[in-house]
C-alpha cells in the first residue's frame, strides 16, 4: 500500500489508467492506495485511510459513511469481480475539490451484470424469514454517494462517485432501482 | 472473532468484542454466533456497544443469525453505536429487530 502526498492531480497520473476528463476541474490528488483484492487488506487500507489526515477534517459521521461507502465498493470487487481468487488488484485514488472528496476506485476482474451498476433495491423489512442475508451494499453506496458512474474500459473496471449523502443534493444521474 | 455469552435472568446476552463486524469478519461472526447461542434462552440479546463499524456483509450476518433463531427462538440488539445505528435505520432493518439502547435490565458494563 502506498499514500502519495497531496499534489496538483497532473504530475502523478498512471497514464494507462486515468481518462483525461479525471484531471479537469482543478481537483487535487489527495490519496493513491493499490492493495491485492482481498477483505483483509480492504480492511487495512480503510483503516490507514481513516487514521490518517486524508479524511482529518471531516466530520465524525461523514467520515464514518465514507468508509462504509468505500468498504461495500471495494469488498464488491473482492466478492465479484475477482470471485475471491485474491488473484487481482483495487487500486483507490481520491480527490479532494470545494469540500468535496471524488472517489475512483479500479480492478481488472469481470465486469459488472450488462455492464451496468446494480440497481441496489432494498429487501422487504416485512419478509422477515424469507430476507436475503446480502444485498444491501448496492442500497447503501447509491444512498451515501453521488454522481455514482460505472464503466468499463477494456479490461479495467472503473466505478467514481463523490462522498456525501445522495439526499442530500438533487442528482440527475441517479438510476432509479 | 471474539464472542461471548452470558445468560441473564430470561436473556442470553452475547456480547461481541470486536471493534468491526465486515465482510473480513462476517462468516466468523455468524460461525461463532450460532456456537454461542446452541442452548440457552430463547431470548437472544446481541450487545453491539464495542462495535463502531457493521457493513453490509456483517448486516447480512446479523439477518442470517436471527433467521437461525427462528422461529422459536427472537434476537434483539442494544447498545449500538451511531454508525451502526445508521446502517440499520438506511436499510430498514431497523424495523426487523427489537433494538435497546443498552442491553435491557443490565446495567451497561464500562469494560
Amino acid at each position: 500500500m502506498q499514500f502519495t502526498q497531496p499534489c496538483p492531480v497532473p504530475c502523478v497520473t498512471p497514464a494507462e489508467d486515468v481518462p483525461p476528463q479525471q484531471n479537469a476541474g482543478g481537483r487535487v490528488l489527495i490519496a493513491q492506495l493499490a492493495f491485492p483484492a482481498t477483505f483483509i487488506a480492504v480492511r487495512d487500507a480503510l483503516a490507514a485511510l481513516v487514521a490518517g489526515p486524508i479524511l482529518a477534517d471531516v466530520s465524525t459521521d461523514a467520515k464514518a459513511m465514507a468508509e462504509l461507502v468505500l468498504a461495500e465498493a471495494m469488498n464488491n470487487i473482492v466478492e465479484h469481480a475477482y470471485a475471491n481468487t485474491a488473484a487481482g488488484e483495487i487500486t483507490l485514488t481520491l480527490w479532494q475539490s470545494e469540500g468535496e472528496v471524488a472517489c475512483r476506485i479500479t480492478d481488472r476482474g469481470v465486469a459488472m451484470p450488462k455492464e451496468e451498476l446494480p440497481s441496489g433495491r432494498l429487501p422487504d423489512p416485512a419478509a422477515r424469514a424469507e430476507l436475503p442475508e446480502g444485498g444491501f451494499g448496492w442500497f447503501l453506496i447509491r444512498t451515501l454517494s453521488r454522481d455514482l458512474r460505472y464503466a468499463r474500459h477494456g479490461n479495467l473496471n472503473e466505478l467514481t462517485f463523490v462522498l456525501g449523502d445522495a439526499q442530500s443534493q438533487p442528482c440527475e444521474n441517479t438510476v432509479s432501482a | 472473532m471474539k464472542l461471548s455469552g452470558e445468560v441473564a435472568g430470561d436473556m442470553l446476552v452475547v456480547r461481541v468484542d470486536e471493534a468491526r463486524i465486515d465482510a473480513a469478519g462476517a462468516i466468523q461472526f455468524k460461525e461463532r454466533m450460532r456456537e454461542v447461542t446452541h442452548n440457552g434462552p430463547a431470548r437472544v440479546v446481541l450487545d453491539l456497544s464495542n462495535v463502531g463499524f457493521l457493513d453490509s456483509s456483517g448486516l447480512g450476518a446479523v439477518v442470517a443469525v436471527m433467521k437461525l433463531l427462528m422461529p422459536s427462538r427472537k434476537l434483539e440488539l442494544a447498545g449500538l453505536t451511531p454508525s451502526v445505528e445508521k446502517v440499520f435505520r438506511l436499510t430498514r432493518m431497523d424495523s426487523v429487530f427489537a433494538i435497546h439502547p443498552t442491553v435491557p435490565g443490565a446495567l451497561r458494563d464500562a469494560g
